[in-house]
């Protein structure tokens, strides 16, 4: 039906990834401590970006066809 | 505590959430599009959506408390409940669901059997859902003041902090209602697709660091009792595990009357596979859903148990606390407190653990800023999303089923989406209103809780003699469900939990029995109030006029041709995926036994 949902799920995410990445690598690296050390917007904001890459491609492929 | 990293996560969430609805706004042109989506949404999106719309704050909260509470065994919700009755409806149900082309779950009681049957579930569950839309809410604004998300901003403004309960409700009242009326059913079934997502981004990390934090699952094995990490060690009595039920009544009460009757039966989950775009979509809609379905506890019941493994520590920062107070803690649940800022304690002395803290307080204890935006936006898209189900069912159920059949039958279509469009707006004002009840009324809450209960319990009988058995007839049907009602409420009138008073809890006629937990009183009601269903649904069949069959082609097993299923691939046939997903919940009990 007119939107392809992946669309909107892959920006979505694609902005948290970018922000969170931003955030981990820019921002004050002691508020870690609570994450065990991991700097853990870094590391989940790569695996997020990366997810919305993916609904990105697919759903532009998908609305294509 | 909240940053502008946090923030910025959440305002790009609600502007998604209404961005989408105004998407959608031009594809709404009729009211099939409205309140079915136009029959247009492929499985997999179904699928998520079916999920979703049961994933409000229940699922995510309570479902960690229940895991703080019971462990492991809080699975049952999900290996023994969920997935059977998820694969049950896919495979048999939906075809007569989907095939008929009702449009709504009242309306194919009315095709199958007679108006009576159709009114008295339409308005039971009219009612029902605007309460539990309520109550979503009034659970969320609640969590919000508890976590004090608005407490800073709003002492920058200077508001009075009393005002972030208000607030709260009103601020996700309008931004359910704007996707509603923009959007429809398709926009909350989008917004319950990016729901799922998001939760699973928001609790992956969560139980990540949780578990290195414990040393996963054998960490928590060599922390907690067993009790806590087999979910069938014990079943042969009630007495032996934390449910305080035994096998034959979880495996009837919740596995058989209480799953089947959930997600056979309401509207609510149904709705979302009647807008798939074909009958294999259809069918294949709860199977889809019963994959994450069934991986769900470790995040949402997982968090709970690491809680509670955690050695205790010292809660100050963390929700609920008193720094003073959380010594009597338990890991990272906090006790109960009284208004006096005094930990409440059971009969033996013991303190009361508040176990609903316990997936809030792990997310404030694990999450830097950040990343705690994503993880708070998660937890506030559940309980938008529950609330939007909610509304979405009830306007369908209201426009087609109460105001087409019984007050205006001649209506033209663009009326009928005006109507959906007027209840949209009532349904959330009463949803609104119910959730202040809850704030000044507990008790009439838990007794309408109660109350629905009993009506939801027999269900599942009238359906599957429906569907399954020719010979069943509307008079049949309506004094099955009504005599199943009654039956449910003289049980839970005759009996009591251990330890509770005569009330709302139970035997308020009599005691004759006592059980050993509320769950275990809960379960057993269910199994009475479906025998009875059952069985006065047949004998009434049996002396009541037959239907004639050419009425009942398409709704009733025996008189529908099987679905075609040639030209389909694998893993888009209902059977197979049905026993891969069945086979994967035996191999998870027996891990986990």
């Amino acid at each position: 039906m007119g939107l392809d949902i992946r669309l909107p799920i892959g920006l979505l995410f694609s902005i948290f990834g970018v922000l969170l990445i931003a955030y981990g690598a820019l921002g004050d690296s002691t508020i870690y401590q609570r994450s065990l050390g991991v700097n853990i917007n870094l590391d989940w904001g790569i695996a997020m970006l990366a997810f919305g890459a993916i609904m990105l491609a697919l759903g532009r492929r998908g609305t294509k066809v | 505590m909240l940053r502008t990293i946090d923030w910025t996560i959440m305002i790009v969430y609600f502007a998604f959430v209404l961005g989408i609805g105004a998407v959608l706004k031009r594809y709404v042109k009729t009211s099939t599009d409205f309140f079915l989506a136009g029959r247009s949404i492929p499985a997999w999106v179904a699928g998520l959506a079916f999920l979703s719309a049961n994933l409000g704050a229940q699922e995510v909260i309570g479902m960690g408390a229940s895991g703080a509470k019971y462990g492991i065994a809080t699975s049952h919700f999900y290996w023994i409940g969920a997935i059977p009755a998820m694969v049950f409806v896919g495979v048999f149900m939906m075809p007569f669901y989907y095939g008929s082309r009702a449009r709504s779950v009242p309306e194919y009681l009315r095709l199958r059997f007679d108006e009576k049957t159709r009114g008295l579930n339409a308005v039971s569950f009219a009612v029902m859902t605007l309460f539990s839309s309520g109550i979503s809410m009034y659970a969320m604004a609640k969590l919000i003041q508890i976590l004090h998300i608005f407490d800073a901003p709003f002492a920058r403004l200077g508001l009075p902090p009393t005002w972030i309960f208000h607030f709260s409700l009103v601020i996700s009242a309008l931004v359910v209602l704007g996707y509603i009326l923009l959007g429809g059913l398709t926009s909350a079934i989008y917004n319950e697709v990016v729901q799922f997502f998001l939760i699973v981004a928001g609790f992956v990390p969560l139980v990540w660091l949780g578990l290195k934090n414990v040393g996963c699952w054998s960490g928590i094995k060599a922390t907690l009792n067993p009790s806590y990490t087999h979910s069938w060690l014990g079943m042969q009595s009630p007495h032996t595990n934390r449910l305080g039920v035994e096998w034959f009544g979880l495996t009837m009460g919740l596995g058989f009357v209480l799953s089947f009757g959930y997600w056979c039966t309401d509207f609510l989950v149904i709705q979302r596979a009647m807008a798939a775009n074909s009958m294999n979509s259809a069918r294949c809609t709860p199977l889809i859903a019963a994959f994450p379905k069934m991986l769900f506890p470790f995040l949402v019941i997982l968090p709970g148990l690491i809680a509670i493994a955690l050695p205790t520590q010292n809660l100050a920062g963390l929700a609920g606390t008193h720094a003073a107070a959380s010594i009597e803690g338990k890991g990272l649940v906090p006790p109960k407190m009284d208004a006096s800022g005094q930990p409440l304690r059971d009969q033996d002395g013991a303190v009361q653990l508040d176990y609903d803290l316990a997936t809030p307080n792990m997310l404030l204890h694990y999450f830097p800023t950040g990343i705690l935006g994503l993880g708070l936006t998660a937890l506030l898209a559940s309980f938008m999303s529950g609330m939007a189900g909610n509304v979405t069912a009830f306007n369908t159920v209201w426009t087609y089923d109460i105001y087409q059949s019984y007050i205006n039958k001649t209506a033209t279509d663009e009326h009928y989406l005006w109507m959906g469009h007027m209840a949209t707006i009532f349904g959330i004002a009463m949803s609104v209103a119910a959730a202040y009840m809850a704030t000044r009324f507990n008790n009439i809450m838990d007794m309408l809780q109660l109350i629905f209960a009993f009506v939801n319990a027999p269900l599942f009988a009238t359906f599957l003699l429906g569907m399954f058995w020719k010979r069943t007839t509307g008079h049949g049907a309506f004094t099955g469900l009504l005599a199943g009602t009654m039956a449910a409420a003289l049980h839970q009138g005759l009996t009591l939990p251990q330890g509770g008073l005569p009330g709302v809890k139970g035997g308020w006629l009599a005691v004759m029995h006592v059980y050993p937990s509320e769950m275990a009183q809960n379960f057993w009601t269910a199994i009475y109030a479906w025998t009875t269903c059952f069985l006065v649904t047949t004998v009434v069949s049996l002396l009541t006029r037959p239907q004639e069959e050419k009425e009942l082609v398409g709704l009733v097993y025996s008189l529908t041709e099987r679905p075609a299923q040639q030209d389909l691939r694998w893993y888009q046939r209902p059977a197979i995926l049905a026993i891969v997903v069945l086979a994967a919940t035996l191999l998870l009990n027996i891990v986990f036994r």
